[in-house]
């Protein structure tokens, strides 16, 4: 003890330093509550924002489409389930590490990797990177996740086609909404990585079957891992569509085409209806609805067939006799010619210096307007277009609805030729020459025609002048409400004619069956009216060559138009045949047997096929796999 | 004799302040320990851990507390060359974690030697000073700081930058308080000494990001190593994101979804920020700012050097962890490895913590028993 009191001045020194101590402290701690009061109170909701920025993440939900049926309530588009690779930005470390990692994982492309994860658009939302991912993709992602923070991968629905290639051109495809499309105002609530439809019913109808994505916020932990759910506003599902065709006959009419080029057209002359629109090639949505690279796409759209081409609304053909039709009714109409008149026919129509060619070598001799029509002998109506002229003929055309749109719910349909003066001089810049007037007369020259005006046309014949807008979608069902909303009937247009001149017509083309260029349609099992037609693609003097010598892709296009039954018609079939040969012998036994198949399927006196689709609600609605 | 008799007479309010005050810190730091891992899967959390570390601090405060202060001053020497030995068995044969050797394995625990070290060193440089007049730079400055530096060296080498900076503080605040005559320089030093740092964050202010990154590479690899001041950004956000009530138990965000690291260990505090907000956060600084002015209460009435020195030691050393602690979690500058007293979790801290307050109100019972 004395050793401590030797230092006892020094302890009390010590003591008296400590209020250094105290007065340091007092400070220090001081400081420590003004910078925590300054974290806390004055930057507190600040830093409170970025603590919920770090936990929650916004996921969006996509909206499963609404499923397509046909009439009869046959499953055309649905969807199934598959792995969607998304990368949340917010998470990501090192973007390039992270493109490299998902290149040497997946595959991939990295300069395509790249593209999607620096697409334009929210930080805050995560970028979708490749769809469809295969079970082994996706659990190779997963087992990597934690090496790739900001990776996920998400159950979503993804369009299926059933069918394949059945109806391709008319059911479309759909895919990503491409950064053009996002700009306008209609996409205006999508997002990158949306799905839209491309073509067909999906686009047209895209606003229906589109539905509306949902977003979750999830809260995740550091390394990306979802712990919960916080707030869910639910995706809607799309309206589901009931479409006006029935599958198995757009399949007969499919195979009938086989492997040739063309397109066939059924309509329900009553109701514009279409029962089945066939193009050919086709090709299959699954594949189009999928990422393709641009090597696989130039692949399709380079294709010489043209496979994307809907042949029926978007292929132009010149219509050749089956123009006859409509002249036949306007000769009638403005009495160029009355039933009785005949014109001797001798095999060719001499104008001016040039000598116009009948199919028929030697002629028919002196025809009718009946038999002109059964026989489809040129030099009548020759004739006859030289006395109407280039705008009587036009003016009938736009009647019958060519040179116009049919107003299909598809997009792009185009609209053909129907050539007058004003055109000529609109689109060539050049005055109408008179020889030019002769070949419109038999559809030839400048006139250009769709199928699917043609199957319009050989309709209104059949429906006593009334022309229906053609109608693909019959019914949209709301998926919340279950409620079905059918889609009109819309009567377009009644043709200005006197009311004896049709069922001359309509007689004259069950002749052309019955005994004139198109015997190989006449049926046993119902009565078919119809008109051939042989369009010549290259120029007009031929020299009579056997076809089969004639190169493919010179020969001509066989039309042939038709409707049955005779006395009350519930079908109007337009069959077109790229580069077939005549129109008699290669098209219409296609319309005869999709006409037989019809009746087998239908028989004419079968109440309403909507009834069918009433019936089959009940399954169909909320299908989807959500 | 006498010491039985005073000892008989149990303990007294101050006593029981003191306690308390250590008991409800303790409390805090296993609440928010529970809070961060209360989810965890295995069969002992480090919650319950923590406790057990509690205990064992217990019996190591009771053992220090009644005990004769002198007697254990007397074991310094021997103590430290232990430790020294301890230290450098740590660097070839211990346990490595973030790329620091600061472990030695034993059995299904470590120990970690430079907590222990801060201790022994106190009583080190205490026995020092007052076992004779120490005179002259040599005696008072030199002498002792080569007392120091072998340990420091040993301890930097793991590297330990937390502990490093905590064994310089002890020394300079055991210096300055019985060695300087010149009060001024005394009062000069010891105020760059609490303002360091705050001086540190101007300094570090002003330097380039890459260069902060070379310096602290440097220093101490351990921290940050995701880089870009991830650890101390979190930190910062977790405190902030308290606001003034908090987001309640289990509601911190950042640590419970583990965007903060070390949560339980040297980050609790910015657990506790987030859970508790401003007013939790100011009740706790009061408890320790109670605690050390207590701490202060016993040195100023110490009856000789060696408990006087013994004292402020250890009542340095807890404040400078807990100002850099707190200072380091509210990013007031860098990030250096010091755990928060009575908080963290950690055996051997909790352990070392306990002991070095049993030591304090041993002083203070040694000089009650003179009364």
């Amino acid at each position: 003890m004395a050793t401590a009191g030797l230092h006892d001045s020094e302890l009390g020194e010590l003591q008296r330093r400590l209020v250094i101590l105290r007065v340091g402290l007092l400070l220090v701690v001081a400081l420590l509550g003004l910078r925590l009061w300054h974290l806390q109170i004055r930057e507190g909701p600040y830093y409170r924002d970025l603590s919920e920025n770090n936990r929650t993440r916004s996921v969006i939900m996509e909206p499963a489409r609404g499923l397509i049926y046909d009439r009869n309530g046959v499953l055309l588009a649905n969807n199934v389930p598959s792995f969607t690779l998304y990368v949340s930005l917010e998470d990501v470390k090192d973007r390039n590490v992270l493109i490299e990692q998902l290149t040497n994982l997946l595959g991939l492309d990295p300069v395509f990797v790249r593209k999607k994860i620096m697409a334009k658009g929210s930080k805050q939302l995560p970028r979708k990177v490749k769809d469809r991912l295969s079970l082994r993709e996706a659990t190779l992602i997963e087992s990597h996740r934690l090496d790739m923070p900001g990776v996920m991968v998400q159950v979503e629905s993804q369009r299926n086609y059933p069918g394949g290639v059945t109806a391709s051109h008319l059911l479309g495809y759909v895919g990503e909404v491409s950064p053009e499309q996002l700009e306008r105002p209609e996409f205006s609530d999508l997002h990158q990585g949306s799905i839209v439809g491309q073509y067909g019913v999906e686009k047209f109808f895209d606003r229906f079957v589109r539905g509306q994505a949902g977003q979750k916020s999830i809260e995740v932990d550091a390394v990306g891992h979802e712990k919960r759910t916080v707030v869910v506003e639910q995706p809607h599902a799309g309206d589901n569509l009931y479409l006006t065709i029935d599958v198995r006959l757009q399949k007969v009419a499919e195979n009938l085409l086989g492997d040739e080029s063309g397109a066939i057209v059924a309509l329900d002359p009553r109701t514009g209806d279409v029962l089945a629109m066939a193009s050919r090639p086709g090709f299959d949505p699954n594949i189009l609805s999928r990422e393709l690279t641009p090597k696989q796409w130039a692949e399709i759209v380079q294709n010489e067939g043209r496979p994307l081409n809907n042949r029926a609304s978007q292929g132009q053909y010149p219509p050749g006799s089956v123009f006859k039709v409509m002249m036949a009714a306007a000769a009638l109409e403005t009495n160029t010619v009355t039933p009785a008149t005949t014109i001797h026919c001798n095999g060719g129509y001499q104008f001016g210096r040039r000598l116009y060619h009948d199919w028929k070598a030697g002629g028919h001799g002196s025809v009718d307007l009946r038999r002109a029509l059964v026989q489809s002998c040129d030099v009548y109506f020759y004739t006859v277009g030289q006395r109407m002229g280039i705008e009587t003929m036009a003016s009938f055309a736009h009647q019958f609805g060519l040179g116009e749109e049919t107003e299909i719910e598809l997009p792009s349909e185009r609209i053909g030729i129907i050539p007058s003066a004003a055109w000529k001089l609109k689109a060539k810049n050049e005055p109408w020459l008179p020889g030019e007037t002769i070949s419109a007369s038999i559809g030839q020259g400048y006139v250009n025609v769709t199928p699917l005006q043609m199957a319009s046309l050989i309709g209104t014949v059949a429906n006593d002048g009334v022309t229906f807008r053609p109608r693909l979608v019959q019914a949209v069902m709301d998926r919340a409400t279950g409620e079905l909303q059918a889609r009109p009937t819309v009567p377009k247009r009644t043709l200005k004619l006197r009311p004896e001149i049709l069922p001359l017509i309509k007689e004259a083309l069950a002749g052309v069956v019955k005994e004139g260029t198109a015997t190989r349609a006449k049926s046993a099992l119902i009565t078919i009216a119809g008109k051939t037609g042989t369009a010549q693609t290259t120029a007009l003097g031929k020299d009579k060559k056997a076809e089969k010598d004639i190169p493919k892709k010179f020969r001509d296009h066989a039309w042939f138009v038709a409707f049955a039954p005779v006395d009350a018609p519930t079908i109007a079939v337009a069959v077109l045949g790229e580069h077939m040969g005549h129109g008699g012998s290669a098209a219409a036994p296609l319309a005869k047997e999709l006409i037989e198949t019809y009746v087998k399927l239908m028989p004419p006196l079968s109440a309403s096929a909507t009834n069918g689709m009433v019936a089959r609600d009940g399954d169909a609605g909320g299908q989807g796999p959500r | 004799m006498i010491d039985r008799v005073i000892n008989s007479r149990g303990f007294d309010s101050f006593d029981l302040r003191f306690i308390g005050l250590i008991v409800a810190i303790l409390g805090i730091g296993v609440l928010s320990i529970y809070s961060v891992t209360h989810d965890q899967d295995t069969a002992f959390p480090f919650y319950a851990k923590q406790v057990v570390w509690i205990l064992l601090g217990a019996v190591a405060f009771l053992v220090m507390w009644l005990s004769d202060y002198h007697r254990i001053a007397r074991l310094a020497y021997p103590a430290y060359a232990i430790i020294l030995v301890l230290l450098a068995v740590v660097l070839f044969e211990g346990k490595s974690s973030r790329g620091a050797q600061r472990w030695i394995p034993m059995g299904p625990f470590a120990f970690q030697p430079s907590e222990f070290a801060k201790l022994v060193l106190i009583l080190t440089l205490a026995h020092y000073y007052s076992k004779a007049p120490r005179v002259g730079w040599l005696q008072r400055v030199v002498l002792p700081g080569l007392l120091v530096f072998p340990g420091l060296l040993l301890i930097l080498k793991q590297p330990d930058l937390g502990s490093g900076l905590s064994f310089l503080a002890v020394y300079a605040a055991m210096l300055l308080m019985v060695g300087m005559r010149s009060k001024a320089l005394g009062v000069i030093l010891l105020f760059s000494l609490m303002l360091f740092p705050f001086a540190w964050e101007a300094m570090w202010g002003s330097l380039h990001d890459y260069q902060r990154q070379r310096i602290m590479a440097f220093v101490d690899p351990t921290y940050d190593t995701g880089g870009k001041g991830y650890h101390a950004l979190q930190s910062r956000i977790a405190i902030g994101a308290g606001e003034l009530t908090g987001k309640g138990l289990y509601g911190g965000t950042q640590s419970q979804l583990k965007f903060l690291p070390e949560g339980h260990t040297d980050f609790v505090f910015s657990v506790f920020a987030e859970e508790w907000g401003f007013l939790g956060v100011l009740a706790l600084l009061l408890l320790f700012v109670a605690l050390i002015w207590l701490s202060l209460e016993i040195v100023s009435r110490a009856k000789d050097r060696l408990g006087a020195l013994l004292a402020v030691g250890i009542t340095c050393m807890l404040s400078f962890c807990i100002v850099v602690n707190i200072g380091m979690t509210a990013g007031m500058f860098p990030i250096v490895g010091i755990p928060l007293p009575l908080m963290s979790y950690g055996g051997s801290a909790t352990v070392m913590t306990l002991a070095s307050l049993g030591l304090l109100l041993n002083v203070k019972r040694r000089r009650l028993s003179f009364l």
